[in-house]
Parts: structure tokens; C-alpha cells; sequence
């Protein structure tokens, strides 16, 4: 195990060092000049030439990576340009918001699609099989800004039932932050649910057909039993894989969801960075939420053990 | 050419015999495509009669038809300082330009913006998929590249590519284009991976038919299948990250009508005008969803072991 994890954790290492220098490069290909953006319209020569030192652009491309990551590794993401301070300190300012949001969306996505997943399954090709899986391409198809607008429209102004935008930290209390949070949620776990009870299905379906199913009615246990039990905790490992994956989803989701919603995260920063042309924090951003994808694919794996116990590391 | 003449008429009885319909037949019966594929063929109709459809010049405004609910009938002044009286079927913007106009050229952008970007990441994917699965040297390496790309969330790489590019049609297909490339390659290496330990590969090889014409003649056409279904998701996901892009203000400039930029011009005044974000959001929303359900239908006929994952 011990030895597994070891080189689970090692192959991370060149996915992530790919990572940096594609973020790298993706800013280093910029047609435009990250000196003169910082400097204004109204700058010299000289002291465009002097930013341009003291950023070390004058530097040769592999040189400034060099720097860069070695900053980097030390957890110094540069300065940004818009907001004047360390991205490092930016990220850390803005995770609260996004961190909530994810959560709680990753929370009502299983709660809801799971259940779902198991009944499609169970009921194989009856109506409610046939619903979600209509709903999940429906799910797929509907753009997140959309169903936002839409949602807004329902339950904020003509049932005036939940607020429209904003965010409220939790530091304020647990009511008003999931009463902020519940909109975006929602909206942002529709893709999710869609996935999850997708995949879900699938995978109860499979094991659904094994011989230990048949065994487990023939003795006699009730059909719940059946299903949870036997069914779903062999089905477990496509559907934690999945929802991993799909933190990818999620990640896109939230930078649209916290746009529209307001709500000042990482996401929102993501969007006014790129509109500020403020690179460093773009860079920050991206990497922060590559590393995050890659690490909670790496949890993922691991966590096979806890509920395959059949694989053994 | 040469077949001798009781050899075709031969061949010709025993296909009627044989009952099993031909791919393409279970592709035209199959429900999914048919309603997937009359659903964009009149989108497509649709884009490509646009100047008569009703509509005006996307880009006309009229200050003095600001703001007008659906249905109303208004002014607005051709580019020859003309007025025309018309008629909003779906209202008007802040600038007093026809949503119904802008929302009915927006179906073009999208359209091409979705077909674009199959086609790119496509010719990208195929391309490199190839490399990977011939050149043992580049496999390791490329994939690496591959998986680190694939690590990146595909909205970040096409909202960071698009700022620093400036939004146009290329540069955003390109960028949309670029995270989807890790997914095809992956796909064309494993089925070259496959398709190379075929027996007519094998012997291809053994009487030295050069590398390409191999990848040309016989791993090409049997990848052809899979393809068509993951360019039809690739497509539907093109429209939506445009989208997505332009109404975060980071896609195409605001003057060109897309349903993004429609929605984008409508956000700060949603609470009076919610017509200005429903009317392209239901366009966008059922443009993504005949792609889909095409796709879905493509791939429960042409590629069953693909169906049965998920």
C-alpha cells in the first residue's frame, strides 16, 4: 500500500510539471508586451524597460521559467497586476466562496443522482428510466448561465423565495450562507446529477446481472438490501470515479455560475483577471485549480481501497 | 472492374438474402438521428436563409426603439437613413437593436463556430493519435504533453487563450478547439493501438507498405466511426464554450451577433427584460441539445461497445 501510494504520488510529478509549463507558455506566447500592459499608456521607453528588468522579461525564456517555477515551488505565484498583491494571497482570499459552493453542490449532485442512478437501474427501461435519462441529456444540453437566468427568474422574482445574487460568508452564520448558496448550487449540480446518475445507472446496471444478486433475493433479503448492499457498494468504484472526473466540469461551472450569481470566488476572479489582461493571477488561477483537479484524482484513486476492498494496493 | 458477370449477379442474390440491415441503414432508422437530425437541419435552414427570415441588418439600432417588450412594433433606420416601421417579435435590446435579427444571424456563429472546432480538434487528434500509436519514440512524451493539458479544466484553457489572442472567429475555434485535441488523440491511439495487432495490418507490414500509406489505407477508415460520434460531442461542446466565452465578455467582440453576446447585453437588465437572456438561452439550449441526442444516436448505432460504457 505504503508502496503504492509512493508511486501513485510520483506520477503525479510529470502531469504536474506539464501543467506549469503549459501555463508557462501559454502567457509567454502572448503577442503583446506584459511590461508595457503594466506600465500604461502614458510610460517611457526607459521605465518600460525597467519593469521589464525587474520582472526579469529580459531574461531568455528558459532562464524565466526557471525562476518562475522555482518561485512557484516555494508558493510565490508572482504579483498581480490588477489588485497589487501577492496571487498567492488573492487565491487564498477567494476560496471561501468557491470552496462552499463546490461543496455543496457535490453534496446535493450525489444525494440527488445517486438514488436516482439505482431506481433507473432497478426499474430497467420503465418510466422513471426513461425520464432521467431524457432529463440527463436535457442536463448536458442546457448552457449554466441559462438555467441560472431561468432559476433566477422562477424563485427569486416571481416567488421571491431565494436571494438573487451575492454571498454571504459562513463566518455570518450557517443559515444565511446556504441560503445564499442554494441557488448557484442547485444550478451547477444539474450537469453534475446528470453524469452521476448516468453513470450510476450503468454501472448498478452491470452488477445488477452478476450471480451474487441472484444468491442475495433467493435467500430472501429484502429488495433494499439487495440493492444497497450488494448492488450500489459493487458499483461504487465508476461512480467515485466519475464524480472526480467531473470536477473538471464543476471547475468550468463555477467560473459561470459565480459570474452570474455575484459571488466573489475563485471563479469570479478567474473572469475579472482575464478582463484586466492581470496574467500572473490568470497563471495562479489556472494552475491552483489544475493542481486541485489532479490531486482530488489522486484521492480518488486511492480511495478504490475504502470501498473496493477487493483491490489491494 | 474485371468481375467476371455471374460473379456480380452472384453477389447481388446473396444480398437479399442477408437481412441484416447495413450500417447506414440502422444510423437513418435509429430515432435519435432522425430527430437530432431534422432538429439542425432546420437550424441550419435557418442559418443559412437568415436575411429572409423577417429580419433586418443584426447591427441596426434605433434609440428610439430601446428597450421594447416582445411583440411590439417599433422604428428602426437602415444604413440608408431609412425608417422602417417593424415589427419586435422578440424586443429589443438597451441599444434598440432586433433581438429576433440578432438571435436568428446568431444561429450562423454558432452553427459554424460548432462545426469548426469538430474539425479542427479533429484534424489535430487524428494527427497526433496517429504519431502516438506508429512512433514509439513520441508515444511516451506526446501523451505526457496530453495528459497535462487534459489536467487543465477545458474552460480555463479557452478563457485564457481567448484573452490573450482578442476574441475573433479563429482565434476563439482554436482556443474552444485546443482542450478537445487530448481526447481525440487518446481515442485514435487506442484504436491504432488495437487496429495495428489485426491480421491485415500485420501483413501490410510484413510486405513493407510504407508507415503512412498503413495509417492511411487500413487504420484510418476503421477509426472513422468513433470519430463521427466524438466530433459530434466535440461540436456540441464548441457551441456551448462559445457561448460560455461570449457572455463572459471574453469571446467575440460584442458587435458580432451571438446568442452569447445577446444574453451578455441582456444581464443588467434582467430583472425587466428577461426576454433578452430567454430567447438566444432557448436557442443555445436547443441548437446543444439536437447535437446531443444526434451524438447519442450515432454512437448507439456506429459504435456499440462505446454505447454500452455509459
Amino acid at each position: 500500500m505504503l508502496n503504492f501510494l509512493f508511486r501513485r504520488l510520483l506520477s503525479t510529478i510529470p502531469v504536474l510539471l506539464v501543467v506549469a509549463v503549459l501555463v508557462f507558455l501559454m502567457l509567454r506566447l502572448t503577442p503583446g508586451d506584459p511590461a508595457a500592459v503594466l506600465a500604461g499608456d502614458a510610460a517611457s521607453t526607459e521605465q518600460i524597460a525597467q519593469i521589464r528588468a525587474t520582472l526579469g522579461l529580459d531574461r531568455s525564456v528558459p532562464e524565466q521559467f526557471a525562476i518562475w517555477f522555482g518561485h512557484m515551488l516555494t508558493g510565490d505565484l508572482g504579483q498581480s497586476y490588477y489588485y497589487k498583491m501577492p496571487v498567492t494571497t488573492l487565491i487564498a482570499q477567494r476560496l471561501e466562496p468557491t470552496l462552499s459552493l463546490a461543496l455543496i453542490t457535490i453534496v446535493i449532485a450525489v444525494v440527488v443522482a445517486v438514488p436516482l442512478g439505482v431506481m433507473a437501474a432497478w426499474r430497467f427501461g420503465g418510466l422513471l428510466d426513461r425520464t432521467l435519462m431524457g432529463f440527463s441529456v436535457l442536463g448536458f444540453s442546457i448552457p449554466v448561465f441559462v438555467l441560472a437566468y431561468l432559476l433566477i427568474w422562477l424563485f427569486s422574482l416571481k416567488l421571491g423565495w431565494l436571494p438573487v445574487q451575492g454571498y454571504k460568508r459562513l463566518s455570518e452564520g450557517l443559515g444565511p450562507w446556504l441560503y445564499q448558496l442554494l441557488l448557484p448550487a442547485v444550478t451547477l449540480s444539474v450537469i453534475y446529477i446528470a453524469l452521476i446518475a448516468r453513470v450510476t445507472r450503468a454501472s448498478v446496471l452491470d452488477t445488477l446481472g452478476e450471480d451474487y444478486i441472484r444468491t442475495a433475493r433467493a435467500k430472501g433479503l429484502p429488495e433494499a438490501k439487495v440493492l444497497m448492499r450488494h448492488a450500489l457498494a459493487n458499483a461504487a468504484v465508476p461512480i467515485i470515479t466519475v464524480i472526480g472526473i467531473g470536477i473538471a466540469l464543476l471547475i468550468g461551472g463555477v467560473v459561470v455560475t459565480e459570474s452570474v450569481y455575484a459571488i466573489p470566488g475563485l471563479g469570479r476572479l478567474t473572469v475579472d483577471a482575464v478582463l484586466a489582461r492581470d496574467f500572473p493571477t490568470i497563471q495562479g488561477v489556472i494552475l491552483f485549480f489544475s493542481v486541485v483537479y489532479v490531486m482530488i484524482n489522486l484521492l480518488v484513486d486511492l480511495s478504490y481501497v475504502f470501498f473496493d476492498p477487493r483491490i489491494r494496493y | 472492374m474485371t468481375t467476371p458477370a455471374n460473379f456480380e449477379a452472384l453477389s447481388v442474390e446473396s444480398a437479399t438474402v442477408v437481412t441484416q440491415p447495413s450500417t447506414w441503414q440502422r444510423v437513418r432508422r435509429n430515432g435519435s438521428v432522425r430527430l437530432g437530425g431534422i432538429a439542425l437541419l432546420i437550424l441550419l435552414l435557418v442559418a443559412i436563409f437568415a436575411p429572409w427570415l423577417g429580419t433586418v441588418d443584426p447591427s441596426l439600432f434605433d434609440p428610439a426603439s430601446r428597450d421594447l417588450t416582445p411583440g411590439k412594433t417599433g422604428e428602426i433606420t437602415t444604413l440608408e437613413g431609412e425608417t422602417l416601421q417593424h415589427r419586435f417579435i422578440m424586443g429589443s435590446d438597451s441599444f434598440g437593436r432586433d433581438i429576433y435579427s440578432r438571435v436568428i444571424y446568431g444561429t450562423r456563429v454558432s452553427l459554424i463556430v460548432g462545426v469548426a472546432t469538430a474539425v479542427v480538434a479533429l484534424a489535430f487528434g487524428i494527427l497526433f493519435g496517429l504519431m502516438a500509436g506508429f512512433l514509439r519514440w513520441l508515444d511516451g512524451p506526446l501523451m505526457r504533453v496530453m495528459d497535462g493539458l487534459m489536467a487543465i479544466p477545458a474552460i480555463l484553457i479557452a478563457i485564457a487563450l481567448v484573452a490573450m489572442w482578442k476574441g475573433s472567429l479563429l482565434t476563439v475555434v482554436i482556443a474552444i478547439a485546443i482542450p478537445e485535441i487530448p481526447r481525440v488523440t487518446r481515442l485514435v491511439r487506442s484504436l491504432v493501438l488495437s487496429i495495428r495487432e489485426e491480421p491485415y495490418v500485420e501483413a501490410a507490414i510484413s510486405l513493407g507498405t510504407p508507415t503512412p500509406l498503413i495509417m492511411w489505407r487500413h487504420i484510418l477508415p476503421n477509426t472513422v466511426a468513433p470519430l463521427i460520434v466524438q466530433a459530434t460531442f466535440i461540436c456540441a461542446s464548441g457551441i456551448l464554450v462559445e457561448a460560455i466565452l461570449s457572455f463572459l465578455g471574453v469571446g467575440l467582440p460584442p458587435d458580432i451577433p451571438t446568442w452569447g453576446n445577446v444574453m451578455a447585453e441582456g444581464r443588467a437588465q434582467f430583472n425587466q427584460y428577461p426576454h433578452n437572456i430567454f430567447f438566444p438561452g432557448i436557442f443555445l439550449a436547443v441548437t446543444v441539445l439536437a447535437v446531443n441526442i444526434l451524438g447519442d444516436g450515432l454512437r448507439d448505432t456506429l459504435d456499440p461497445k462505446m454505447a454500452k460504457r455509459v
